[in-house]
This record gives C-alpha cells, sequence and structure tokens, in this order.
C-alpha cells in the first residue's frame, strides 16, 4: 500500500490521466454530473423539509386542540344539538385520569367564534383586538418570542389574578411611538387598567395572529364572567406517547363525563397537529427516498461510464502496458495504477460534483433568501451524507476500476509487445 | 552469462501445434556480441521472448548469470526482467506520452530508485547515446533513429546482464541503422553482454558471431570478424 503515498505514484498517473484528456474529461462529466445531481436533489429536499419543520416549529408538534360542539345523538334522555361546554373541572379530571397528558392548558379568548372582541385604549387611541386568557404553560406548546426586556404571564399573575398584559407587536406599532418603552406603562382593556408586561413578536402559524392581547387566566375569569367555562384546551402528550391514541382516550373520557352518545362525533371538535405533522413526514419521507435513489442510481450510472471508459483506454494502452511490464513493472504495480487512476477520477469528479451542487444550492438559497411562497428553507445537505457519498464513490470508482485493472494484467507482456 | 539447454517450444494454433524450437542448447559469455539469424519463423524471435523472459520454453533449462530461469509467477518474471535484461524492439515501444527523459528513467523507477537517481542515471545514458539535449522531448518529436537510441538508453539505464534486440534496425534506413549498430557495438565494446535478432546479413556482420536458426534448430554457430559500424557513419 506504500505506493499509494509516493509522489512517483501519483506522477505516472498524473501522466496517464493528462495524456488521455478527452476520456479523462469525459470520465470526470459523467461522475461530477452524478454527485451534482446526488448533492442538488438532496439540498432541495432539505430545503422542503426545513420548509415545512418551521411552519410547525412554533407548536410542539404532539400537540391537540379540543373544543365542545354541539351533541349529534340523542343519549340518556338528553335530545341532539345539546351543546357541549368545556370547564376547568373537565381539565382537572383529564389531567388526573389520563397518564399521557404532558401539559393540559385551558385557553379562553374573546373575539374568536363570533364572541365580540375586546377593547383596547392607550392615550387618546383605541381599538378592538383579540384578547386570550393564559396560563404560563401555554408557551411551552405554542412559543413566542418576547421582545427585549418583556416577559409572558407567570404562575405569579395568575394566582394574584394581576392585571398585567401581553400585546402583540401589531399593536405596540399601532399605539406606540418609534422608540416608545411599552414594558411597565398601563393600558386600558375593557375599561380596565392593564400594566403591559411584554410585546411579543409574530409568530408564523396559529390564530393567535400579531394583534392579541394576552391576560392571566385567572384575571380572564373575573373580568368577562366566565365561571369555570373554557373556550378549548391545548393538550401535548408525553414524548413517548401517541397523540392520536390519546386524542381517542380523552375523547371517550370526556364523552362519559358529559353523557355523550359512544358513537357521538360531533359532540367535541378537535384539530391534532401531531396527524397533521405525520402525513408531512410521511411526503417528505418519500421524498427522501426517492431522493436517495435518484441520486444513487446516477453515481453508479456515472462510475460505470468510469469504468467503462478505463476499460477501452486499456485496451488502447495494452502495449504501453506490455512495455511497462517489459521494463519491469509487475502485475501489482500495473493493477494498482489502473485502479489508482479509477479512484483518483471518481474522487476528483466526486469531489467537483459536491463543490458545484453545493454552490448551486448555496445560490438558490440567496436567490429565494426569506420568500415565504417558496416551500424551501435553507436547503443545505448533510455532511455525513455527503461524505458517506463521495466515500461510497471511491469504493465504487475503486471496484470498477478492478475490471479494467484485471484486463490490463491478464494479457501477457508478449501478446501485449505483439499487438499493433 | 546465458545457458540453455534441450529448449523446446511449440505453440497451440487451432487443433494444430507448432513445433517452433526443437531442441536449442547455446551458450553467451560475458561481454559477446551475438546475432541471432533466421529467416521468418525460424524460431529467432520466439528463442528472444525466453530469454527476456516474456515467454516460458515448454522444457529445456536456461540459467542467466547461473539463476535458473523457471516456473516464474509473473510478478518474479517482472522482477528478472528488471534485474537483468534490458529490451530494445524493432518498433522503439517508447511510450509516447513521456519525454525521453521519462522514458529512459522509467526502468528505475520500477527499481524503486529516488528520483534524483533516476533523472542523473537517465540523463548520463541519454548522454551516452548522444541525446542529452533531447532529454525534455516527446518520442513524437523525435526521428526514428533517434527513438531507437532512446530505447537503448532505456534499455541500458537499468544497468542489465544482457541487452537483448529485437530487429533493432528493422525500422531504420542503412544510415541510421548504422549508427545504431556503431552505439551497440560500442557497449559492447564496454563489456555488456548483447543478443541482437536480426535477419539483415550486413547488421550480423557487426556482431562478434552469427547464430543461425532454421526450423527451430541451430544450424551455423560461428564466430566472425566484427565489421565496424563507425567506417560507415558520417
Amino acid at each position: 500500500m506504500k505506493f499509494i503515498f509516493e509522489r512517483d505514484t501519483w506522477q505516472e498517473i498524473y501522466g496517464a490521466i493528462r495524456k488521455n484528456k478527452i476520456r479523462t474529461i469525459i470520465t470526470v462529466i459523467g461522475v461530477t454530473w452524478g454527485v451534482f445531481l446526488f448533492v442538488f436533489l438532496l439540498g432541495m429536499a432539505k430545503g422542503l423539509d426545513n420548509s415545512f419543520r418551521s411552519q410547525f416549529n412554533d407548536f410542539a408538534t404532539n400537540t391537540m386542540f379540543l373544543w365542545g360542539q354541539q351533541t349529534s345523538m340523542p343519549n340518556e334522555g338528553f335530545k341532539r344539538g345539546r351543546r357541549m361546554q368545556l370547564t376547568l373541572d373537565d381539565v382537572e379530571a383529564l389531567k388526573s385520569k389520563v397518564t399521557a397528558i404532558e401539559y393540559i392548558t385551558p385557553r379562553n379568548v374573546t373575539g374568536q367564534w363570533g364572541t365580540p372582541p375586546g377593547q383596547f385604549v392607550k392615550g387618546s387611541k383605541s381599538g378592538a383586538f383579540k384578547i386570550f386568557g393564559d396560563y404560563p404553560t401555554i408557551d411551552k406548546v405554542s412559543k413566542k418570542k418576547i421582545f427585549d426586556g418583556g416577559r409572558f404571564i407567570n404562575e405569579e399573575d395568575i394566582k394574584y389574578e394581576r392585571k398585567v398584559c401581553v400585546i402583540g407587536e401589531d399593536i405596540y406599532k399601532q399605539f406606540y411611538e418609534k422608540d416608545e418603552d411599552p414594558i411597565g406603562g398601563y393600558v386600558k382593556v375593557n375599561g380596565i387598567y392593564f400594566k403591559v408586561i411584554g410585546v411579543y413578536k409574530p409568530t408564523q402559524t396559529g390564530f393567535e395572529g400579531n394583534d392579541s392581547i394576552f391576560l392571566p387566566f385567572t384575571t380572564f375569569q373575573k373580568i368577562f364572567n366566565q365561571g369555570k367555562d373554557i373556550s378549548w384546551m391545548v393538550i401535548t402528550a408525553k414524548a413517548d406517547r401517541n397523540i392520536v391514541d390519546t386524542e381517542k382516550t380523552i375523547k371517550t373520557l370526556l364523552k362519559r363525563m358529559h353523557n355523550v352518545h359512544a358513537e357521538d362525533t360531533q359532540a367535541f371538535g378537535s384539530f391534532n397537529l401531531g396527524e397533521e405533522v405525520a402525513k408531512v413526514n410521511g411526503f417528505l419521507s418519500g421524498m427522501r427516498l426517492i431522493t436517495y435513489i435518484v441520486g444513487i442510481a446516477t453515481l453508479i450510472a456515472g462510475v460505470i461510464a468510469i469504468g467503462n471508459v478505463l476499460l477501452i483506454t486499456v485496451k488502447e494502452r495494452t502495449r504501453e502496458i506490455g512495455v511497462r511490464r517489459a521494463l519491469g513493472a509487475t502485475p501489482a504495480e500495473v493493477r494498482g495504477q489502473i485502479m489508482l487512476e479509477s479512484i483518483m477520477l471518481t474522487f476528483v469528479a466526486g469531489l467537483l460534483g459536491f463543490i458545484f451542487g453545493t454552490l448551486l444550492l448555496w445560490g438558490i438559497n440567496t436567490a429565494i433568501g426569506n420568500n415565504d411562497d417558496i416551500p424551501i428553507l435553507n436547503p443545505t445537505v448533510d455532511f455525513f451524507a455527503a461524505t458517506g457519498a463521495l466515500l461510497a464513490i471511491v469504493l465504487l470508482g475503486t471496484l470498477i476500476g478492478l475490471i479494467p485493472a484485471q484486463k490490463a494484467v491478464s494479457i501477457k507482456p508478449i501478446e501485449a509487445l505483439r499487438e499493433e | 552469462m546465458i545457458e540453455i539447454k534441450d529448449l523446446h517450444k511449440s505453440y497451440q494454433m487451432g487443433s494444430n501445434s507448432l513445433h517452433v524450437l526443437k531442441g536449442i542448447d547455446f551458450n553467451v559469455k560475458e561481454g559477446e556480441l551475438v546475432a541471432i539469424m533466421g529467416s521468418s519463423g525460424s524460431g529467432k524471435s520466439t528463442l528472444l521472448n525466453i530469454l527476456g523472459m516474456l515467454d516460458e520454453a515448454d522444457s529445456g533449462t536456461y540459467f542467466l548469470d547461473n539463476v535458473p530461469i523457471e516456473g516464474l509467477n509473473e510478478t518474479k518474471a517482472a522482477q528478472y526482467r528488471n534485474q537483468f535484461l534490458g529490451f530494445v524492439f524493432q518498433s522503439f515501444n517508447l511510450i509516447n506520452y513521456k519525454t525521453a527523459l521519462e522514458n529512459v528513467a522509467l526502468p528505475l523507477y520500477y527499481q524503486r530508485k529516488k528520483r534524483k537517481e533516476r533523472i542523473d542515471k537517465a540523463l548520463e545514458y541519454l548522454g551516452k547515446v548522444g541525446l542529452a539535449e533531447w532529454a525534455t522531448h516527446l518520442p513524437s518529436e523525435l526521428s526514428g533513429g533517434q527513438k531507437q537510441r532512446v530505447a537503448i538508453a532505456r534499455a541500458l539505464a537499468a544497468d542489465p546482464k544482457v541487452l537483448l534486440a529485437d530487429e533493432p534496425t528493422g525500422a531504420l534506413d542503412s544510415k541510421t541503422s548504422y549508427e545504431v549498430m556503431d552505439i551497440i557495438q560500442t557497449i559492447n565494446d564496454e563489456g555488456k553482454t548483447i543478443l541482437v535478432v536480426t535477419h539483415e546479413p550486413d547488421i550480423a556482420d557487426m556482431c562478434k558471431r552469427i547464430v543461425h536458426l532454421k526450423d527451430g534448430v541451430i544450424v551455423e554457430d560461428k564466430k566472425v570478424e566484427q565489421i565496424r559500424a563507425s567506417q560507415y557513419v558520417r
């Protein structure tokens, strides 16, 4: 193996490669193209993947939303069409009975689904906005970015029913001067003074938008006279539990507690994020699989082209090989040289393809920027995938190089010299 | 230097067997310059190939510098060729993408000599055949005679025991042929053992001994008065 590291070996190979410029270029193009496609496809798939993930990343993906609707079946003397109202008692019951639940957070809102929006007043300006009553845990499920200096609602706020609020960025922009610090200032919500404790930045998803007001849950309860009623609840399953199964368990339990027929599918509405994410994930893995198949097939085609060209070249070089052997080249040396040529060509070509592919991805990334219309985000190639591909193709190059190398030594020097 | 006893060789041509060498007994002492003559099909090239370990005899013994040459695998044969023999071919067989210097240095490469040493030696032998200033030229830029001189330099570079020349002047006109023979004689004068296969009587006469082959046997083996090629040069 020592000869691999000798300058002379490489000089011999360089000589042979330089001599056969056209075949070298053609061969290199084949493999470069293969690796280029592989890198490009993989990068695009990754970009698509990233894009979808970013749509969901503000939410814990094993999360579901649950709200009350109207029954569609009569049960135990109740008529159909009965309104289901979820309460804090339901939340407590679920929390204690369903072990799969990691977080369960009740939420209240006004200004959504036909309820009147809240009145927001600051100084002489006023406006109508959605108002949420929330627990701090909601931040674990649907992450919000809070501007410097501010904070989200905390347990103390809940405990003391503090009159504090977190406002959306849009509200801040509408009601505040540039550079005005909103934190600690007072605003009026539905006629009551509230202290602003934070401003949240836009999130990509959810119906909260950038123009909502968040109050502590308990404060909301008091102001809007909610009693124990809640608008809906957000449930996150433990990481190792299936959210779809959890959803079934919860609904069955709720139906029993509210005297709803076991087969009534209308009584409780839900939206299961986990299910949606699973669909997207399925699509993405399918794409990745296709990418790998196409990419690897292209790579193999490229490497076979190298083997083919080398085989032809060996035929052309029969005489040269004969001369070398007459001068004392051992079969191992001849074989080593042909194989190193193959490996070297595939490696350089692969590296070129990798560089071009990466450059193109970089170009695409720059061109797209943060354009939300194109579902490609940060298309990159996993370093290990790229290195693995490069190694695989060098390995393939070695294997395919065996064929012409064997061919080269199978011809006896005497026959090789006789060849005209 | 070379001792051959009862050498036989036949080739399989389809269903027929062609008996090319039918018992050759042949000795060459160090410093000899031997011409092997014969018409085409007489077996002279086959004999040279066996001597050059490019081909193997069916039976008989072959000693080269007291080393028995038999049952060699390709690797061993390659090492022996590299160590013992220098080849000069009718069609030069220079590697066309290597310069004259690189061609001459090639056997030294297979001897695992250091680069510096290879270049020095190659230059020395190129100088010996009068082509030092052509060192960086490709074979395509050289005339036939120059090519053959490069080939001779290459054959000498590894300092072999025996130089085997297969029709070294076969592709050259007579003037260049004599130039090449002049070089061969000079090398022989320095003590190198040389075997030349040829069918040209005037070339054979420039050797010290002529061996005639006919139908696979030696029919004549005589010492001759060497004609110096230098008188024809210039």
